[in-house]
């Protein structure tokens, strides 16, 4: 494998995960994940590591990595606060939330921080329906969300 | 009725595979090697299981055709995907009872000589990816998985494989392209997955509750399993409750029980004493139905009897002050963002529905809109690749069927909501 911009952990970590596979393209959903693991986002150089990494042309990387909403293509502040706003998180006040994100650290749906400390993304359903309003904050999770709880979370992510 | 799917979950080590086995987990792995496969099938069929993803195919139907599919290897996938909005239902299953899973893909994957399964977890549920990534490794290192299963000339692979936020991903066709690293976007059917699946190999794609039943049937026989809940569709089911009741959550009952007895027995009833408005009884894909229908049966054949679906039976209640022209909008706007582009009427109509709805809702809605919105859904309705322009549409038509008088109101300027 082109070793690429990637650890030897990620490397060795890849190459366990293909041989469970029968090509090396059913690896590539992975490969995205451990990309985005080590770099934060995925760049155009990254996704081209990636190619060589699977022996794929960089369109095939890119043109399945932009059908999917949690891979990042531009760099993200250190936390990425992903806030659930459909139906049973709207019943129980998540646009509150959203709202209150904007007035207190000046975070837009789809936006950073301008000192790089947050960024905020809506989600579609995250399953945590019945202990709604809910977020994952990187990959932790919190649920039962009011304004004062989540900025007390918050407070936590420097 | 005796809990089968989330037997143990209060043990806080529910998921650590001793406490499985000190539950009697496992045993109907060995029991079912003492089947023969085809036998396996049959008690699938006998016990009238249908998948419990949402559309509530026979489970042993699709066990038959994908055995008589002389093709080899065949895969075995468990869809985890779980992204209709109001569902919650398989997630704890993926988190606290996550051997139940393995033991039933290990008996399915027997039972239809598949020797390698890959379970599409949906990438919104990390914690579930690490649970059960450790469940599988206990499941290789005590060889209820990989080479020679229990002495007997069996083998099975399993591997957790994320998503990356794709709702349409749920959608097997779609999930098999995913899997293959490619975008996800619904294939045309015939061919069906389980003669031309997986790297075009007959795969089998069934729902986490629907695998998770298959050990209880092989313990207790497909008739004696036909005979909870609903015989037309029987089985323990998973009901997951949202919105504005006391006691939200995920409760096992027999399939058929009433949304009243749902919402009012189990769920609590209403939050602060309010009165019930509307029900969404399957996920926000499924028609809404009135506080005035809540004595339906939820379960796959009464549900469409009262003109919804039981959908992956995402119950979300909505209490007296609930705008319905708010929620359609929301919820338009969530299949606008999660259509594929494959095909255009779903691709075009949700960006239109989305924008009218929002007009309406930000008071600027015109006489004329809600035929307009009946004019497009009816254009998507049956028209697309796969079911989520229809859902969409779907969801439209419901919500006009009953609630069409606060759209009227909001274009006459005359809703209490002005502008949501």
């Amino acid at each position: 494998m082109a070793r690429g911009m990637f650890s030897e952990t990620a490397i060795k970590e890849l190459e366990e995960i293909r041989r469970r596979y029968p090509d090396s393209r059913a690896a590539l959903l992975p490969a995205l994940h451990i990309a985005q693991r080590e770099f934060g986002w995925l760049s155009d150089d990254v996704m081209r590591s990636v190619a060589r990494l699977l022996n794929l042309t960089e369109a095939e990387v890119k043109g399945t990595a932009s059908f999917y909403s949690m891979f990042r293509f531009r760099p993200m502040g250190r936390h990425i606060i992903q806030l659930c706003t459909n139906v049973s998180c709207m019943l129980l006040g998540a646009e509150r939330l959203v709202d209150l994100l904007k007035d207190r650290y000046g975070l837009e749906p789809g936006g950073t921080t301008e000192d790089g400390r947050f960024s905020l993304v809506i989600m579609e359903c995250i399953g945590a329906c019945g202990t709604a309003p809910a977020m994952l904050v990187n990959s932790d999770f919190y649920d039962n969300l009011t304004e004062e709880r989540i900025v007390e979370i918050l407070e936590r992510y420097k | 009725m005796e809990r089968v799917l989330l037997k143990n979950i209060e043990n806080p080590n529910s998921a650590e595979i001793d406490e499985y086995l000190k539950a009697g987990g496992y045993r109907n792995v060995s029991k079912a090697f003492d089947m023969r496969p085809e036998d396996i099938i049959e008690e699938v069929k006998k016990s009238g299981l249908r998948g419990r993803g949402g559309a509530g195919f026979p489970t042993g139907m699709k066990w038959g055709f994908a055995i008589a599919d002389p093709k080899f290897p065949k895969y075995l996938i468990c869809n985890a995907d779980e992204g209709e909005p109001g569902t919650f239902k398989d997630r704890p299953i993926l988190e606290r009872n996550p051997h139940l899973l393995i033991e039933g893909m290990i008996i399915s994957a027997y039972a239809l000589k598949a020797e390698y399964g890959y379970i599409y977890l949906r990438a919104e549920y990390p914690k579930a990816k690490e649970i059960l990534d450790r469940a599988i490794r206990q499941a290789y290192e005590r060889n209820y998985l990989g080479e020679n299963i229990l002495g007997r000339d069996v083998r099975f692979h399993l591997t957790v494989h994320q998503g990356a936020g794709a709702y349409i991903c749920g959608e097997e066709t779609a999930l098999i392209d995913s899997l293959e690293g490619k975008r996800g976007q619904p294939r045309n059917k015939p061919p069906f997955p389980v003669n031309v699946g997986a790297w075009r190999m007959p795969t089998i794609v069934n729902n986490v509750e629907t695998l998770a039943n298959i050990p209880y049937i092989v313990e207790i026989g497909g008739e004696a399993y036909s005979k909870i809940g609903n015989p037309e569709c029987p089985g323990p089911k998973l009901y997951c409750v949202s919105g504005h009741v006391n006691r939200p959550g995920v409760y096992e009952l027999p399939m058929g029980t009433t949304l009243r007895e749902i919402i009012y027995t189990h769920a609590g009833g209403i939050r602060n004493d309010k009165e019930l408005k509307a029900v969404i009884p399957g996920g926000v894909s499924t028609p809404v139905l009135p506080a005035s229908m809540i004595d339906c049966r939820m379960d796959f054949v009464s549900m469409p009897k009262a003109g919804s679906m039981l959908g992956s039976a995402a119950v979300i209640v909505m209490d007296e002050t609930v705008c319905m022209v708010k929620v359609m909008h929301r919820i338009m706007k969530f299949f606008e963002h999660e259509s594929c582009g494959k095909c255009t009427p779903c691709r075009e109509g949700t960006g239109w529905l989305r924008r009218i709805l929002e007009s309406i809702e930000k008071g600027n809605g015109r006489p004329g809109d809600i035929e307009l919105l009946r004019d497009i859904s009816e254009d998507m309705m049956g028209k697309t690749f796969c079911p989520l322009g229809d859902g969409a549409a779907g969801a439209l038509r419901g919500m006009l069927k009953h609630f069409e008088y606060e759209f009227e109101e909001h274009i006459a300027g005359r809703s209490r909501c002005k502008g949501g």
